[in-house]
Parts: structure tokens; sequence; C-alpha cells
């Protein structure tokens, strides 16, 4: 039986129904066309589903689309200011820190909460803060890169 | 599927009391949903227990911390009074998968799951930790180390469910670690894991211990023999040898593909020592 649910979307309120077992990147990619957060695993490991929950990172695969009820989330769609992309954005681009791209949205989600936390963090605490996502393209060096130039923007 | 968010904790234990199928407890779901994925479980009722005030906090009362079982394991890494307090139990927390899992994952959830490989689990053991249980039959207190009895199984009955986890309050030179050994740099499950708690003498002489060891039996280990071992001592080359000859003799670890009998009976020695030489340091021991 459908439950229905109210939660906040990047900043929209946002109403769905949907299954109790459904999880919440289920939701996000098949009932409201938010196809940004990936399912790489589906089990927690690779994090290509990141999103914040009340400014946490979290991996969608692992949280049941009825408990958004009441919540925050965040999702990559959010990250962007209209055509003014966030400064990770510009600088994955610029560092070319992706091929195939499908982990891309779950390195920035992540990324962007290590920075929230930590501005200015060392080599170490990025590798460490991005270990929840796998990439099997770029060898995470371009990542790390991009994430240090995009920490140093955004400290201006 | 059945879901279910109640405010208190009687209504949790009222929806799992008169459960009629499986009736699962959802905290970080960490475990749970991995399992549901997988087709290990299929639950007919799920009782989340996130919108259960008191077991979102962490309290610091005259007789220790008390952690409720919804507190994620980053919640107990920015709670800096428990990190002054329990060092080795926020690590052990602080280790449980990466930052996606530690946003949801808790130490309840872990001590529940019964892995014998849970990372926070030596360090709750160690710490002397309790559980406090509420069921159909009212409260009770019980250790830590009486909730696992098996890989993958807990001694909680039907209807029950751990309400929060107490830990001691810190007298005197005190100070606890947790160690893990894994092969790769971090994201990954304990081969073995060591965990333990020292009270010192004004001297430096080591009044209590405690040693627990994971992932070299069916359940973690407390090792009373380790403990014994070091207690009475300045944590000297003798006292160092006693207890990893006893946390070795404690093990009975399977054969996997993370490691061999003899390289865990070995490794948790090493552990052991090591662990006991940085909770000696954090305890103010020279």
């Amino acid at each position: 039986m459908a439950v229905l649910v109210s939660t906040t979307i990047n900043g929209d309120n946002v109403e769905f129904a949907c299954d109790p077992h459904e999880s919440l990147l289920d939701v996000l990619r098949n009932r409201l066309g938010l196809t940004g957060a990936k399912e790489g695993c589906g089990t927690g490991d690779c994090g290509s589903c990141s999103v914040q929950v009340d400014g946490r990172v979290v991996c969608a695969c692992l949280m049941l689309g009825v408990e958004a009820e009441g919540h925050e989330i965040e999702t990559v769609e959010g990250m962007s200011h209209g055509v003014e992309l966030h400064p990770l954005q510009t600088k994955f681009i610029e560092h070319a820190a992706l091929q195939c791209g499908v982990c891309t949205p779950g390195f920035l989600m992540a990324a962007k909460a290590l920075l929230e936390k930590n501005p200015d963090p060392t080599e170490e605490e990025i590798r460490f803060g991005l270990a929840g996502n796998l990439c099997r393209c770029t060898g995470y060096d371009k990542i790390v890169r991009a994430v240090q130039d995009a920490a140093k923007v955004m400290r201006g | 599927m059945q879901y279910e968010a109640p405010e208190t904790t009687k209504a949790a234990v009222g929806l799992l009391a008169k459960a009629k199928g499986s009736a699962y407890v959802l905290a970080g779901g960490s475990d749970l949903l991995v399992r549901m994925k997988g087709g290990f479980v299929e639950p007919d009722l799920v009782v989340d227990i996130k919108r259960i005030k008191p077991m979102r906090e962490i309290r610091k009362t005259a007789s220790g911390f008390t952690i409720g079982a919804a507190v994620s394991c980053a919640e107990m890494n920015e709670n800096k009074a428990l990190i002054k307090a329990w060092p080795g139990v926020v690590e052990a927390a602080g280790l449980i998968g990466s930052k996606q899992v530690q946003s949801r994952c808790t130490v309840v959830g872990n001590l529940c799951n019964s892995s014998p490989a849970a990372d926070s689990v030596p360090a709750l053991f160690a710490a002397g930790a309790r559980a406090v249980i509420q069921g159909p039959r009212g409260k009770r207190k019980v250790a830590v180390e009486d909730i696992p009895v098996g890989p993958g199984k807990n001694a909680l009955k039907k209807g029950e469910l751990i309400e929060a986890i107490e830990l001691p309050a810190r007298k005197g030179k005190s100070g606890d670690a947790y160690l893990r050994f894994i092969p790769r740099s971090e994201m990954d499950i304990a081969v073995v894991s060591a965990g333990v708690s020292l009270t010192l003498d004004a001297k430096g002489v080591i009044k209590d211990a405690r040693v627990a060891l994971g992932a070299v039996a069916p359940t973690v280990v407390l090792v009373k023999a380790a403990a014994k071992a070091i207690v009475g001592t300045k944590l000297d080359g003798t006292a160092l040898e006693k207890l990893g000859e006893a946390a070795s003799a404690a093990c009975s670890p399977i054969d996997d593909k993370r490691g061999t009998v003899e390289f865990r009976t070995k490794v948790a020695a090493v552990l052991a020592r090591r662990a006991a030489e940085i909770a000696y340091k954090r305890a103010g021991g020279k």
C-alpha cells in the first residue's frame, strides 16, 4: 500500500506516494524524475547515489523513501544556480575529473558535504572523505585535484 | 511491508510485540536495507525508531553517557565530551563504512547485527557498556557482551529493542583505544580487531582493565585473562607479552579469504598490545 510522503527537495516542497519498501533512490529516479543520483551497487558501497539529508551525505539506496518525511533532501540537481555552476562542478570540468560520468553526481555531493564541514582539507582528508565513492575511470587523482581547486575558490 | 515510525519507545515496543510476521527495527538501515535488497529478509513490519526523541540524543549524566539507539556514528564523532571521555569507542564507531554510511549507521545497530567483525562492538565490550532494553515486560539493562550470541544472532526476545547504550563515567586516569587490521586503508571489514580500556592509579599502575577482540570467534569476545595479565603492572614488556599470549589463546577464528587462523591468532596479540599501549598513554601513563 502506497504511503504519502511530504518532504523538501532542493528547497521545494515535494509530495509523493511510494511503497514502504522503495528506496529513496528509486523514488527520486522513478517517481520524481531526478535521475542525477545513480544506482551503482545498490548496497551502499559505491556512493554514486549520494545525496544530502539535513546537511549530511547519505546513500539514497540505503534509505527508504518513506524516511524522507519532514526532512530536507538535496540532490545534484540542486547544486547549480540555474546556469551558474557550483565551483565543484566547474572544477570537475576544468580538471577533466570524469570520463563516463556515472560516479560524478555522487562525488560532487560527497565533496560538497566534505567542504561544507572542512573548507581547507588536506589531500589525505579529501581521499578519506571521498572513500565511499568509487570511480573506475579516473584513478581518483583528477578528482582530488578538482576538489582541492574548488576548495580554494570557495574559500575566496 | 508495513512501515511505522512511532514517536515513543512504548509505541515501538507495542508494534514489535504484536507483530504477526517478521518484524525489524530500522535505525540507520545500513544492514537492514542491504539484506532486504539482497532478498535475505522480507520484513512484514519495519519500525523506524528515528522519530523517538530520546533515542536521538547523547546525554551526559552523573553515571556517564547515554547514547540513544538512533544516534548516528557521525553524531558521536561530533560530541566533544564523548570523544574526551571515550576516544576508543568513538574512533571505533567512526571506522564503520564510509561518510555516507556514518551519517546513518548506529552502534546499537552494529551490536544487534552481531557480526563478529563489527567495529564498534569490541570497544563497547572493553568500555563495560550496558544495553538498555525495552520490551513488553518493561525495562532491563544487560552488559553489552550478553547481546551477540552468534554470527548475526542476538539475545533480544520478541518485542524487545535496545533503547540506548550506557557508558560508565570516567574516573581518574582512564583511557581506551580500538585498533583493527584491514588490508586497505579504509572502507573494509576487520580481519582482526582489539578494544582495550584501562584505569590507572596515581602511580600509573593499571587498576582495572578490559580487553575485547573482534573477528577471531563467532562473536566479539571479552578476554578476561588478557585483562588479568596487565592489571597491577605499568604495562612493561613482560606484561605486554603476557597480554599478547592471553589474546592469542582466546582466539578460535575461521580461515577465510580475509585471513587464516594462524594470521588472525598472531595479529590478535599484536593489536591487543598496541591498543593497550595507546589506552595506557591516553590514561596518562608513562
